[in-house]
């Protein structure tokens, strides 16, 4: 090549994964496209972090659970107490991290049994048509109607307020969304001639709807999975801040939140925003979270 | 299989036979009439092509051999492969039917084609459907060996993209090898070139042509083209308004068509030989499918028509394998197009 040396250097290539767009190793490419997303990857290292320090708070939380220390209570921030102490001595810190393990444990449990039981629903409805489409969606349609707060907190009082209670209650409550939306999907790529000819080779009815139907629903169950674990940790803040959720020596954000209410208008108000926070960052992070894998998963999203 | 002790004919004995074959759609306007007592053979290794216009029935006709025909809509008469009758099958013995012993190529292999998965994982499966013992590696082995048969470059990197990746031509390509994944006896293709250029599509039937002279397979030819006709054709059958309107070997119908219909099909044609005139046309609509006259439904456009048309007419052969349902085709056989 004669380039005359005046010239500046070409500019780098467009930055293309290394990858081959016909690489086999199709995870490959997911995962390069996963990384592209920013935003996803930081979401996702902060919820890793966030996970790790709630579930890991025996080792990682500076004070034990529930350890109270009545000489220190109501302090400020301070060396020994990052986030200062609570009413009755406790360290705000260690006290944040042990409330996170309920509330994510909520959060996922409901986001992935509600998915699971939303996306099987809408698969037979739309799938199957007539009747059993009807009584699924009917059904459906009784649990979209209920005030959700109200049923949490009838069911949390008639069934006391255990965590499984409170993940069972609100997937019952959350699967309507999902199925509904897999219901009309469905639907539509029923009568797409690609589901045809998946019958034309001699599939048979399951074998279509897992292999060809559900993985082209990926980027809604992905989208449907991380709304509900915001959703989920936002009622059951909800319903914990009623007092009719997670009880006391038991705590989640929600319930911190309900303590630190009472401290409006005093010196200590800013205990307020560490559980709202902490349930903010997983909210949005979350979400962030499913917007990138939708991205990465779709095959067709390849050229951005 | 059960039938095996039926199978007795021998190469003589048809591999596919259709007799008396009626579908009726139920609509809202009343019952719609697809097809109209078709009857035809397919015996092995022949390709034998289905010509008609939009609505014509070409496509109910190949729904209802493949058991595939809407919730809507009933099939009566009898679809008899290698002796068994298919219309009554149960749906698990139909599933062993299809995609194995009868396959299908459709006509828009975009939405035919999962887009969520790759090609290669596409073949894989109509092996797997029916022989779920064949590891993964065979399948690997077996989805790149069909894509190579199909004539389509670099197998190997092909079978790892997806759908939207391919070309229109590679996709039909891979239509067509998803089709004879399992070497079927009978292959099923459904306008296989109307979504391709010109050029595109000689390609394609050529795919066609080397594909059955590997794996043997009877070809169902579906289209309104009669240039793909001419190119692949062993034997044509003229279908209008659901009715079998002619039948015969390739040459005696574009040679000596003996229906008027055929007839003004073919005039229809733009010829290299004729020069730049207006290209004729059959004057007239066919008729509303959820009322068909009796008799010939071709009588109100036909220029032969007589009084007696009004009765169907019984199909008479005029030549060897040359059947027309018309009154007077004799008399039009005799006259040069």
């Amino acid at each position: 090549m004669t380039q005359p040396t005046a010239l500046p250097a070409p500019p780098p290539p467009v930055s293309v994964p290394p990858t081959a767009p016909g690489d086999p190793r199709i995870s490959r490419v997911v995962l390069s496209r996963f990384l592209r997303h920013r935003l996803a990857v930081a979401s996702l290292i902060v919820l890793v972090l966030l996970a790790v320090c709630c579930f890991g708070a025996a080792w990682i939380a500076p004070y034990p659970r529930n350890a109270q220390n009545l000489l220190e209570a109501s302090q400020p921030p301070s060396g020994t107490h990052w986030l200062g102490t609570d009413s009755i001595g406790r360290d705000y810190l260690s006290e944040m991290f042990y409330a996170g393990q309920l509330s994510l444990a909520i959060g996922l449990g409901v986001a992935l049994l509600a998915t699971l039981v939303g996306t099987a629903a809408g698969a037979v409805a739309g799938y199957l048509g007539g009747w059993p489409d009807e009584v699924i969606m009917r059904v459906a349609d009784l649990f979209l109607i209920v005030p959700p707060v109200a049923v949490l907190a009838v069911s949390l009082q008639g069934l006391g307020p255990s965590p499984l209670t409170i993940v069972v209650v609100l997937s019952g409550l959350g699967w309507t969304l999902i199925a509904r939306v897999v219901r009309s999907r469905v639907i539509q790529l029923r009568h797409q001639e690609f589901v045809e000819a998946a019958r034309v080779i001699g599939a048979s009815g399951p074998r279509i709807v897992v292999r060809h139907l559900l993985p082209n629903l990926t980027g809604l169950i992905v989208v449907n999975v991380s709304l509900s674990v915001a959703m989920a940790i936002i009622l059951e803040s909800t319903v914990s801040f009623l007092g009719y959720g997670v009880q006391p020596p038991k705590s989640s954000w929600g319930n911190m939140l309900t303590q630190a209410a009472g401290l409006i208008g005093t010196s200590q108000s800013y205990l307020l925003y560490v559980p709202g926070l902490a349930i903010l960052v997983t909210v949005l992070a979350v979400n962030f979270l499913g917007d990138g894998l939708r991205d990465a998963l779709d095959p067709r999203g390849r050229q951005r | 299989m059960k039938s095996a002790t039926e199978e007795t004919g021998g190469a003589a004995a048809p591999l596919l036979s259709v007799r008396d074959l009626c579908v009726t759609y139920r609509s809202d306007a009343g019952p719609v009439t697809a097809l109209d007592r078709l009857s035809f053979d397919l015996r092995a290794g022949e390709t034998l092509s289905i010509v008609g216009e939009s609505g014509s029935g070409k496509s109910a006709a190949s729904l209802a051999v493949m058991g595939l025909l809407p919730r809507n809509a009933v099939a009566e008469g009898s679809v008899r492969f290698r002796g068994q009758e298919l219309l009554d099958l149960p749906d698990r013995e139909m599933r062993a039917v299809r995609g194995r012993r009868i396959a299908m190529v459709f006509q828009d292999a975009l939405a035919a084609l999962n887009p969520m998965m790759t090609v290669g994982a596409q073949l894989a499966e109509a092996v797997s459907v029916h022989d779920p013992s064949v590891s993964r590696a065979e399948l690997r082995e077996r989805a790149v060996e069909l894509l190579d048969l199909v004539g389509i470059p670099d197998p190997r990197t092909r079978a790892g993209q997806y759908p939207h990746e391919l070309s229109g031509g590679m996709r039909q390509r891979v239509m067509i090898a998803t089709g004879i994944a399992n070497e079927p006896d009978v292959l099923i293709a459904d306008e296989p070139t109307t979504a391709l250029d010109v050029t595109v599509q000689a390609q394609v039937l050529d795919v066609l042509a080397r594909v059955q002279d590997r794996t043997k397979s009877a070809i169902l030819l579906i289209t309104h083209d009669l240039g793909v006709v001419a190119g692949l054709a062993d034997r044509v059958l003229v279908l209008y308004c659901g009715q079998k309107m002619e039948e015969a070997p390739v040459e005696p119908l574009f040679y000596q068509p003996a229906h008027p219909y055929t007839r003004g099909l073919l005039a229809a044609l733009p010829r290299i030989d004729r020069g730049t005139r207006r290209l004729a046309q059959i004057a007239g609509q066919p008729p509303s499918p959820t009322n068909r006259p009796t008799g010939c439904p071709f009588r109100n456009r036909c220029p032969h028509a007589e009084d007696q048309c009004a009765e169907s007419p019984r199909p008479v052969p005029v030549g060897d394998g040359h059947i027309t349902a018309c009154l007077r085709a004799r008399e039009i056989a005799s006259v040069t197009p």
